[in-house]
């Protein structure tokens, strides 16, 4: 959809001239978000910036949908895609409605769609658009301001949307919320977007691919996965962090790494002395106790040992179970923080599809990382 | 001192002279205007224009009235124009360009980064920038350059009187002259009424002209 080819940004000239970016070439697949991470002044921003012509590029050239930009209109060019940034830049002198329409009244929109749209947009950013759409910037709060910034890109439905640190202002637990609701509306939408972060975490949540940008130099564009796993050089090793295993286990779904037949499987109606019999058997001291397909909770030996009913009755509940759509990185915190070794795992419906225990999540790891220590070991 | 007295029996003329004067501020205000705030919108874009032009306003400001009128005196006689009602709207629309040019461009220059970035991204033109996004956010700025312009002008132009522009200067100038009290205070007290009751008046359209936004967000960063 977007391929940069070559594309140089030099500012200035003689022997002051700062060269912004340096020789990028990589290319943004339709439907595809793309981050573009990095430290501040890696080219990041300049990037984008160059895709919507904000700033004209020194060489090099970036053509959307086979067509070089340098040859449109930069006004119909921007047109074209949606455009958010961190300050948000909502219009303080026009209403919500006003601010989300400007781009269909420039593209002559009929009032009746503009309209209409408005309301679409303001439902699906979760803003009851009876309440919103006469209000002013001035009334929302920070959280609710960007989501209308989202809406005014999305208002004339773009193929592209350029985003610079959308997020990057909002506070952390609104953040987390405003990026799930934009990954759901973008799993419908399939918008091609190019998202400038400096923030890893963001980058891994929110990007199919990450562009990481150093002085001006793309130097590693991979899906977030290989980025972890497999860093190009230090510099994209220290980027993502020494905690790089913990940030793939956020990637990582429960349903990836748990047991889905573990062998400590105890069906609620069975007797405990045949419980006991067959824990003994299996030599586990725990069982899981699952009842028609639902997950019950968990015995020992020493509970059933003066037992004579079905187990059903005598188990522990669970204090916590995961779902498997979950990062295995909330499954390992709620191990941790209920001092459990092992955690049973539930689907949408509440039925039992799994455990996982810590050995699972270490086997996991070590399966992501077993490339690069292949390779490591081939270069000794 | 019978000041209403006077007033009383002089009725027409202070009427005509109040007249007189407005007319001397408002069209002087007004082609203040029409230049001022295109000048002051232009020099936003080129940066090394706006210190020149800025300057050269502030030295306009810095002559004194009487000595502006006379040194105009002997140019404008070329025309034919040395005396009467031409120096002194001329002299008005200079001394107005400082207040209504630097408003104007420090009010353009005050609409925040974000917000030009943000209309510019999304395909504005400069024109649709400025007429929907930039002017409205400017406008109690550049009204309020227009106010002091106003009501700087009314206290000018009484002096203008001395170059027989009329007004109600006239008052002040004959009264001293004549030694006639109620003259002088009569002149002194109808321009300075006629600026309050301008100053409130501007201060009113500046209100209504506000966007609603603007006042909203005014409130809450109080």
């Amino acid at each position: 959809m977007i391929t940069y080819d070559s594309v140089s940004k030099i500012y200035g000239s003689g022997p002051g001239a700062v060269t912004a970016l340096d020789n990028v070439s990589f290319h943004i697949e339709k439907g595809e978000v793309v981050v573009f991470l990095g430290p501040s002044g890696c080219g990041k921003t300049t990037t984008l910036r160059l895709t919507n012509r904000l700033d004209s590029i020194t060489r090099g050239t970036i053509t959307i949908g086979g067509r070089d930009i340098n040859k449109q209109d930069p006004v119909r060019l921007r047109q074209s895609m949606g455009y958010v940034i961190q300050e948000i830049g909502l219009f303080p002198n026009k209403t919500i409605a006003q601010n989300i329409a400007v781009v269909p009244r420039m593209l002559g929109w009929s009032k009746d769609k503009i309209s209409e749209r408005t309301d679409e947009l303001l439902r699906m950013v979760q803003l009851d658009p009876a309440l919103y759409r006469d209000r002013y910037p001035a009334e929302l709060s920070g959280g609710q301001q960007q989501r209308i910034g989202v809406a005014r890109g999305l208002a004339a439905d773009p193929e592209i949307l350029l985003m610079d640190e959308p997020f990057g202002a909002i506070d952390p637990i609104n953040r987390e919320q405003i990026q799930d609701e934009f990954l759901k509306v973008q799993e419908k939408l399939k918008k091609t977007i190019a998202f400038v972060s400096h923030d890893i975490h963001e980058a891994i949540k929110m990007g199919d691919k990450i562009a990481l940008f150093s002085e001006g130099r793309l130097i590693q564009y991979d899906t977030p996965e290989m980025i972890l796993t497999q860093p190009k050089n230090k510099f994209v090793a220290d980027f993502v962090g020494s905690d790089r295993a913990l940030k793939v286990l956020g990637l990582m779904r429960v349903r990836d790494a748990m047991n889905p037949v573990p062998l400590n499987i105890i069906q609620g109606d069975t007797l405990a002395p045949a419980a006991i019999g067959f824990l003994e058997e299996k030599k586990r001291r725990y069982g899981v106790v699952v009842d028609g397909g639902k997950p019950v909770g968990f015995v020992s030996l020493k509970d059933l040992k003066f037992e004579t009913g079905p187990v059903r009755d005598v188990a522990t509940p669970f204090p916590v179970m995961a779902q498997g759509r979950q990062p295995l990185r909330d499954a390992l915190s709620m191990m941790l923080m209920h001092d459990l070794i092992l955690l049973c795992v539930i689907d949408g419906n509440g039925d039992f599809i799994g455990t996982v225990s810590y050995q699972n999540i270490q086997r996991a790891i070590l399966d992501v990382y077993s490339d690069e220590t292949e390779d490591r070991d081939a270069t000794r | 001192m019978d000041i209403l007295g006077f007033l009383q029996s002089n009725a027409d003329q202070a009427l005509y002279l109040t007249w007189e004067h407005m007319w001397i501020v408002g069209l002087s205000v007004g082609i203040a205007t029409v230049i001022g705030v295109p000048v002051g919108i232009l020099i936003t874009k080129y940066e090394t224009l706006a210190k020149r032009v800025i300057n050269a306003a502030n030295i306009f400001m810095t002559i004194p009235s009487i000595a502006l009128f006379g040194l105009m005196l002997p140019m404008l006689s070329l025309f034919g124009h040395g005396l009467g009602k031409v120096p002194a709207v001329i002299a008005l629309v200079l001394y107005s360009q400082l207040p209504i040019i630097r408003n104007t461009y420090v009010a353009i220059k005050n609409v925040p980064p974000a917000v030009v970035n943000a209309g510019r991204g999304m395909g504005m033109s400069n024109w649709q920038l400025l007429k929907e996004v930039e002017l409205p956010i400017a406008i109690p700025v550049i009204l309020a350059g227009l106010r002091t312009a106003a009501v700087m002008n009314i206290g000018i132009a009484a002096i203008a009187t001395f170059v027989g522009a009329g007004g109600l200067g006239v008052y002040i100038q004959q009264g001293i002259d004549r030694v006639y009290d109620e003259m002088i205070v009569a002149g002194a007290i109808l321009v300075s009424v006629f600026a309050i009751v301008v100053d409130g008046g501007m201060a009113g359209i500046e209100h209504a002209l506000t966007p609603k936004g603007l006042k909203i967000q005014r409130k809450q960063s109080k």
